[in-house]
C-alpha cells in the first residue's frame, strides 16, 4: 500500500502485439497501449471482446507463443525490462513477482494433480520451502482465501470442487509468493453473481492485506466501478480513455465509454427507461491507422474522424483520444 | 394443415375472447405476413395492460402448474439402477398473460433452464401441468404436439451452436415454416422472408449467407427470425444476450421489445442477468434450487425484495456506479448453491440464509403466499417475510457448509510428495 510515487511499479509504454500468419495481412491485437500501475493500486483495463485487453496480460506475463507474434514495445517491472529477459529469468519473476488469475479455473488448474499439490509446487519452486513446511503454508493459503476444512480439501481434486471454490484455489496459487503484482483476466466472468461477489470481496481483501497491486481485467463496467482506482477503457486495441473510477463513471467523454454506459440495463435506473444501444458491432471497425476505429459506430463522429487518428490527450488527469469528444458538462 | 386446424380449434375453446384474432379458418391459412402480424399487436394491447397490473392474468396464455422435472441418476451398466434424482425443477406454477413479458432469474443450476425446456415440453415433466391457450400440453406427443409446437418457439441462448452451419439463413427460416405447411409458393415466400429479416433488422441480402458470415448479434437476430417464421404466440428465450457484447445486447433487447409490440408476442425470458432481466419483463419469478422463492411485478421486486435470496441476489450484482458501489451494502452469501441431487429439507436456502431461524426453516417448506402491505401480485416463500421487512429479525453470520456429497472420505489418495511424483517420474 505504500508506494514511492517516483518510478511506478509496472511501466507499459507502447505496447504493440502483432499476430501474424503467412500470406494474411498482420493482425494488431494491442496497438501501443502504455499506462502504469502504482505499487498497492488498483487498475481496471476494461473493453468487449476483441479489443485486446487479455492479450495485454499475457504480453506482459510473457504468456504468448514466440512464433507469430511480433511484440514491441517495453513492459517494466520494478525498472526491468520483461520483454527482453530471459525465460530462465522470467520463469523466476512469473509466479513469484507477478501472477495471474485466469477466467475459467477449470481449464487453467491441472485435473488431474490435487490442488494442494498445485499450490506447494510455486511454494517449493520459487521460496525453496520442503515438503512439508509447504504443505502448511497451503493449508493456511486455503484457509485465508475461505475455503472451509482446508486440511481435508488439500488433497481435493479441481473437478471435485465447485466453480467458486475452485476459483479460490486459483487466487491462493496466485497469491502464495506475495507478488507484487496481481493480474486477474475475468476472474468472475464464469461465476454466478451471489459468488462473484464472495470472489471480488477476497480479491479487495487480499490486495489490502498483502499490498499487491492489482490488474482488473473484465468486460463489466460494474465490476471495476466498485474496484478499481484508476479505469483503462479499450477499444480495438487502443485506450481510448482513461480516468480515475468517479470521473469516468460521473463525466465519460469518450463516445464509446459514453454509450456503453448508456447501453447497459442498470439495477437503478428509473423503469421503463429505454435503452440507447450502440450500432453495429465491434468487427465494424477501421484500423486506426488513418481513422479512428469507433468512427463508423460512433453518434458524434465528423468527417475528421474518418481522416485523421485521433491522438490520446492527457488534461487533468483524464487521457482521452477523440476528435469530438462528449462535452464535459453534459447532464 | 389440418392438424393445425383441429389443434387451434380446440385451444381456441379455453380463451374465446382471442377467437377472432387467432382464428385459422382454412381462408386465412395462407396470410402469414408481417403484416398481419402487426394488426394482431393492435389486438391484444389491450391484454397487455391487463397483464402488466401486477396479479398473474386471471386468463393466461400459459399456465403452469406444480411443474417438477426430476432427472434420474442411474449408475451401473447391466443392472442400470437409478440410485437418486437431480430435482431440477420441483414444483414451480406460474401464469403469463398475452402480451406479457415474464422474466425467470436465478444461478446457475436453479432449473430456470429446464423449466423452460418443460414448458416448450423440450422436456417432459416428471409431474405437473402445463396449459397453454387453456390446453393441458404436458401429456401431447407425436403429431398432435408437433403440430402445436408452431404457437411455442424458443430463441436459445448461443446462436452459433443453434443455427445449422451448413444452412444458409434463407433455408434456415423455410425449414420451420415447411414444416408447419406455412409455405405457399416462392414468389410469396421469398416476400416473406424478406420482410422477417427487414423485421429483426438485417438486409434483406442476409438471406443468401451462412452463420459463420455474421456477427454474434447479427446471429441472434437470425434467432429470432427463426423463431418468428412460424408465427408462434410465445417465445422462450433462454439467456438471450448473455453471449453477446455489453454493447451489442442492448440491440437486442430493443429488438425483442420492438417486436413484442408490434406483434403482440408474449414472452419467457430467462437469465442470470437480474438487471437484464427488470428491464425487459413485466413480472418477474426469482428461482432458486427447482423452486420459486419471490415473484413480482418486476419494479416492485427491484424496490422491495421479500425473500433474503432475492435480497443477496440483487445485493450482489455491480453498479457501474462508483458512488453507489461504495455506500452499497452488501449482503455477501456463503458457500456455494447445495446439489439439486441432494437438496436441504425445509427451506432450500436455509444453509445459506442469514436470517435463518432454527427449527422452522429446516424443516417446513415455504410455499409462496402474499405479504400483507405490498403490491398486489407480490408473493413470497418465507416464513418469516414479515419479520424481515419490518426489520424484526436481523441478519447473523453464517458458517459456510461443507457439502458432503461432493467430497466423501477416501474419495482421493494419500498426499503424494510432488507433481513429478504423481505423474510417474
Amino acid at each position: 500500500m505504500t508506494g514511492s510515487k517516483g518510478a511506478p511499479l509496472l511501466q507499459v509504454r507502447d505496447l504493440r502485439v502483432a499476430f501474424r500468419r503467412r500470406g494474411e495481412p498482420e493482425t494488431v491485437a494491442v496497438d501501443g497501449v502504455s499506462f502504469d500501475v502504482a505499487a498497492g493500486q488498483v487498475v481496471g483495463l476494461v473493453g468487449e471482446s476483441g479489443c485486446g485487453k487479455s492479450v495485454t496480460s499475457m504480453a506482459i506475463m510473457r504468456l504468448l507463443p514466440q512464433r507469430g507474434v511480433h511484440i514491441t514495445g517495453s513492459v517494466k517491472l520494478d525498472g526491468e525490462e520483461l520483454l527482453t529477459l530471459s525465460d530462465a529469468r522470467m520463469r523466476e519473476r512469473r509466479g513469484r513477482d507477478l501472477s495471474m488469475v485466469f477466467q475459467d479455473p477449470l481449464s487453467s488448474l491441472n485435473p488431474v494433480i490435487p490442488i494442494g499439490l498445485q499450490i506447494t509446487e510455486v511454494l517449493r519452486r520459487h521460496r525453496g520451502m520442503d515438503k512439508e513446511k509447504a504443505r502448511e503454508a497451503a493449508v493456511e493459503l486455503l484457509d485465508r482465501v475461505g475455503i472451509p476444512d482446508p486440511r481435508r480439501r488439500i488433497t481435493a481434486y479441481p473437478h471435485q470442487l465447485s466453480g467458486g471454490m475452485r476459483q479460490r484455489v486459483m487466487i491462493a496459487i496466485a497469491l502464495a509468493c506475495a507478488p507484487r503484482l496481481l493480474i486477474a483476466d475475468e476472474p468472475t466472468t464464469a461465476l454466478d453473481v451471489t459468488i462473484q461477489a464472495q470472489i471480488l470481496e477476497l480479491l479487495k481483501e487480499m490486495v489490502a492485506e498483502t499490498g499487491a497491486a492489482l490488474i482488473m481485467i473484465t468486460h463489466d463496467l460494474g465490476v471495476v466501478a466498485g474496484l478499481c482506482e484508476t479505469v483503462n477503457v479499450l477499444y480495438a486495441g487502443r485506450i481510448v480513455e482513461r480516468a480515475q473510477r468517479h470521473r469516468l463513471f460521473g463525466t465519460p467523454r469518450h463516445p464509446y465509454t459514453h454509450g456503453l454506459l448508456r447501453s447497459i440495463p442498470r439495477l437503478d435506473a428509473p423503469a421503463g427507461e429505454a435503452l440507447e444501444a450502440i450500432p453495429g458491432s465491434v468487427v465494424d471497425n477501421v484500423p486506426w491507422t488513418h481513422a479512428c476505429a469507433f468512427a463508423p459506430r460512433c453518434h458524434r463522429s465528423v468527417e475528421r474522424c474518418l481522416e485523421v487518428t485521433p491522438a490520446g490527450e492527457t488534461t487533468g488527469g483524464r487521457l482521452l483520444r477523440c476528435h469530438n469528444p462528449v462535452p464535459a458538462s453534459a447532464e | 394443415m389440418n392438424g393445425a386446424d383441429s389443434a387451434d380449434g380446440r385451444a381456441a375453446g379455453g380463451a374465446h375472447e382471442e377467437g377472432i384474432a387467432r382464428e385459422r379458418g382454412p381462408e386465412h391459412v395462407h396470410d402469414h405476413s408481417v403484416d398481419r402480424g402487426v394488426d394482431r399487436g393492435v389486438d391484444r394491447g389491450v391484454d397487455r395492460t391487463s397483464g402488466s397490473s401486477g396479479e398473474p392474468p386471471a386468463e393466461p396464455l400459459l399456465d403452469v402448474r406444480d411443474v417438477a422435472v426430476h432427472f434420474p441418476i442411474r449408475r451401473g451398466l447391466v443392472l442400470d439402477r437409478t440410485i437418486g434424482h437431480v430435482f431440477a425443477v420441483d414444483g414451480v406454477s406460474l401464469r403469463i398473460g398475452r402480451g406479457e413479458t415474464y422474466g425467470l432469474v436465478g444461478e446457475s443450476g436453479c432449473g430456470k433452464s429446464t423449466l423452460g425446456r418443460a414448458i416448450l415440453r423440450l422436456e417432459k415433466p416428471t409431474a405437473g401441468q402445463v396449459f397453454f391457450d387453456g390446453r393441458d400440453i404436458a401429456p401431447l406427443k407425436g403429431e398432435e404436439l408437433r403440430t402445436m409446437r408452431r404457437r411455442f418457439q424458443m430463441v436459445f441462448q448461443d446462436p452459433m451452436s443453434s443455427l445449422d452451419p451448413r444452412q444458409s439463413v434463407q433455408s434456415l427460416l423455410t425449414e420451420g415454416m415447411k414444416a408447419h405447411g406455412l409455405t405457399r409458393g416462392a414468389a410469396a415466400d421469398g416476400k416473406r422472408l424478406r420482410e422477417l429479416v427487414d423485421a429483426v433488422g438485417l438486409p434483406a441480402a442476409a438471406l443468401r449467407r451462412y452463420p459463420h458470415e455474421f456477427s454474434g448479434g447479427q446471429r441472434q437476430r437470425i434467432g429470432i427470425a427463426r423463431a418468428l417464421c412460424v408465427e408462434p404466440d410465445l417465445i422462450v428465450a433462454d439467456e438471450p444476450v448473455s453471449a453477446l457484447d455489453v454493447s451489442v445486447q442492448a440491440q437486442v433487447l430493443n429488438l425483442l421489445e420492438r417486436l413484442q409490440a408490434e406483434l403482440g408476442l408474449t414472452y419467457l425470458v430467462i437469465a442470470h442477468d437480474l438487471a437484464v432481466v427488470r428491464h425487459v419483463s413485466d413480472r418477474v419469478g426469482v428461482m432458486y434450487l427447482g423452486g420459486l422463492v419471490e415473484e413480482a411485478p418486476s419494479q416492485a421486486l427491484y424496490d422491495e425484495p421479500l425473500h433474503p435470496y432475492t435480497r443477496a441476489l440483487l445485493s450482489a450484482i455491480p453498479v457501474p456506479d462508483p458512488e453507489l458501489e461504495d455506500r452499497r451494502e452488501r449482503i455477501l452469501l456463503t458457500g456455494d448453491l447445495p446439489s439439486p441431487a441432494a437438496p436441504p429439507p425445509g427451506c432450500r436456502f436455509h444453509t445459506r440464509c442469514p436470517w435463518r431461524q432454527p427449527e422452522r426453516c429446516d424443516t417446513e417448506r415455504p410455499q409462496l403466499r402474499v405479504v400483507e402491505g405490498t403490491v398486489p401480485g407480490h408473493r413470497v416463500a418465507c416464513h418469516y417475510a414479515e419479520e424481515i421487512r419490518s426489520g424484526a429479525l436481523r441478519p447473523h453470520r453464517v458458517e459456510p457448509a461443507v457439502a458432503e456429497d461432493v467430497l466423501g472420505p477416501g474419495a482421493v489418495p494419500d498426499q503424494p510428495g510432488s507433481v513429478t511424483e504423481i505423474l510417474g517420474r
